[in-house]
Formats: structure tokens, sequence, C-alpha cells
């Protein structure tokens, strides 16, 4: 992803203008900068989609580069919950307790063709949750079978993107206006 | 043991045994009545020593279910494989081997809970991955399921 294109919000500009005044504006942006350069991922992954986003954390790829810096292995420390892998019948309750136990603000990113729609396993399976976001929001969308680590990078910066449009009067605004 | 050796042994122990030929292992169908009593001599006899079972498999071959034991001897290391058959598609039940291989009680516990073979004198055969309640097999190829699957 390019530098000017990362810069460029002029889309999702359109949606802030909603109001909003100019201190909170300025403290929006503070709170945005910090939340949007430290996502911290959970230890979560069900598949080969997690053999990629492994790989995207490891030195080669090395996505704390852009901010998400450690995998907490608590849901109570994690601030994204990478959806990396199929999701089974038995997993969806696990999953839907997981991203409970996140605290405030927290982010979904669907990864990979399972993640997103039930991939291979949308035919003929009696066991396979068609799209994870049947269970959970979904804010950043990953396709790939299984999406390279330069895939998972892009999807969070659009993340990032995202959380920089935030404001602290109502969390979610730009999420519910996009609706 | 090798192959040629393992194989006059067999058909010496039980002589309906049908071989198979073209396989990665040295393969055997039994009649499944003679299966558990195979399977004791297999684990027992010195010059054979199956003393590890590395897969119970069922399949189902729409006329008939079939359950596939993979098995090898650590101290000879020779291998063999032996498969049982039968075309009751209602009622299907095969002896247990999980008294000689311990392995094979989750192993029938999975095969009963996705193809609905059971297994005579398995001392816990109850479903191991879907949920108690679950009505039908799954992997079984006339299963049908109206609300869940999406049919290709």
């Amino acid at each position: 992803m390019k530098e000017a294109d990362f810069r460029d919000n002029e889309t999702l500009e359109l949606f802030k203008k909603s109001g909003g005044n100019i201190l909170l504006t300025t403290i929006d942006a503070i709170f945005d900068w910090g939340r949007s350069n430290s996502i911290w991922p959970l230890t979560f992954a069900t598949s080969c989609c997690g053999i990629e986003m492994m790989a995207a954390g490891a030195a080669r790829h090395d996505f704390a580069r852009f901010g998400i810096e450690v995998y907490r292995a608590s849901p109570r420390q994690a601030d994204v919950i990478v959806v990396a892998g199929t999701i089974v019948n038995k997993m969806a309750p696990v999953l839907k307790r997981l991203y409970d136990q996140m605290s405030d603000p927290k982010y979904v990113i669907a990864m990979g063709a399972c993640a997103v729609s039930g991939g291979p396993f949308f035919y003929n399976t009696y066991h396979v949750i068609r799209g994870v976001d049947h269970v959970i929001p979904v804010d950043v969308y990953v396709p790939g079978c299984p999406p390279r680590p330069e895939a998972l990078l892009y999807g969070v910066m659009q993340l990032q993107r995202k959380i920089k449009l935030e404001t602290m009067r109502s969390p979610r605004s730009t999420d519910d206006l996009l609706r | 043991m090798n192959n040629e050796q393992l194989k006059e042994r067999i058909l010496g122990l039980v002589p309906d045994a049908e071989f198979q030929e073209n396989k990665q292992f040295l393969t055997f169908l039994i009649p499944p009545a003679r299966l558990h009593a195979l399977a004791q001599k297999l684990r027992d006899e010195e010059d054979l020593a199956f003393d590890f079972l590395f897969c119970l498999t069922g399949v189902d071959l729409i006329k008939q279910l079939m359950v596939i034991y993979h098995m090898e001897s650590t101290r000879h290391k020779h291998q063999l494989v032996l498969k049982v058959q039968t075309e009751d598609r209602l009622n299907p039940a095969f002896d247990t081997v999980c008294d000689l291989w311990k392995t094979a009680e989750f192993h029938e516990r999975e095969v009963y809970d996705l193809l609905g073979i059971r297994f005579n004198n398995h001392p816990d055969l109850r479903r191991i991955f879907l949920d108690e309640d679950w009505k039908g097999h799954p992997l079984r190829k006339d299963y049908t399921d109206e609300v869940n699957i999406v049919e290709l």
C-alpha cells in the first residue's frame, strides 16, 4: 500500500461530517493515533490462516512495524481478534465468548475464505459457520485461501484507517453510518 | 518378517481371508466374525507382535460399510492392514478391538459418531465430536440435512 493512499481518507472523511466540535476533534486525533498504532491481536487461529498470521508476525514480515505489537494470550488484553481459519459450529460459542471478553474498543478481522464466507466448506458440509459475521461483527475482510502475510498487513492497515476516523462521542459512528 | 512370509502366516491363521493386490500395505479383507480372534493372535504371538494400531478408519462404500485397521509391530517393523465390511446399513456392528489396543477406544467412538457403525463390547460407545443430541451420522453418503447443508 502506497503511503499516499494510506494518507488519503477522503472517502471515509465524508462520513465524518456528522458534526463534532474542535476540542473533541483534537483529542480524537490523539486517541486515534494511539489506538491505531498499538493494535494488539489475540492469539487465536483455527487453521492454516493461522500459519500465515504467524508468518506476518515473524521476522520477515514483522507486523510489529505497524504497531500490531504483541500477540496477547488473554482476550482481556487484546484489541483485535484476527479470525484466522474455519469456524465450526462447536467453535462458534467459544469465539463469541472470546469476543465478549475483549474490552472496548475492539475490532475483528476476518482473515481468509473460511472466515469471510465459509470458503471451501460452503457447500455440502454440516458443521461450518458460513462467514464469521454470523457470530461477531467484522471490521475488515481479508480474502484469500490463505491470504499471504502482505494481504493481512493490508487488512490491518485498512483497520488502522478505520480507527483513525473514530470519534470519542460515538466510537463506532463511521461504522454505523456505513451500514 | 517380510511381506511374503507375513502373507503366508496370515493365510495360515485365517484361510478365508481375502488378499488384496497392489496396495501400499499388505492388505486383507477378513470375515467380521474372525476379526477379534485374529487381532488377538496378531498382537500376542511372538513372531507377529503387532503392538501398535496406528489408524482405524470407517468408510462408506454406498453398498457396504467398512472399517480399516492399520497396524504395525514396533519390534519387527512390519505393517499390516485389515479390512472388515458389512452390507447391513441399518445395524452395522463389528467386534471392538479396544481391549487389545487402547487407542481403538477413541477411534471407534469417532467411527460410530460419523458413520454409525457400532462396536460390540465397547466400554463407552458415545459420540465424540458431535453434540449428544445430534440426529444421524453425517459422513454417511445418504445423510441429508435440509437446513444446514447447501447442496452444490
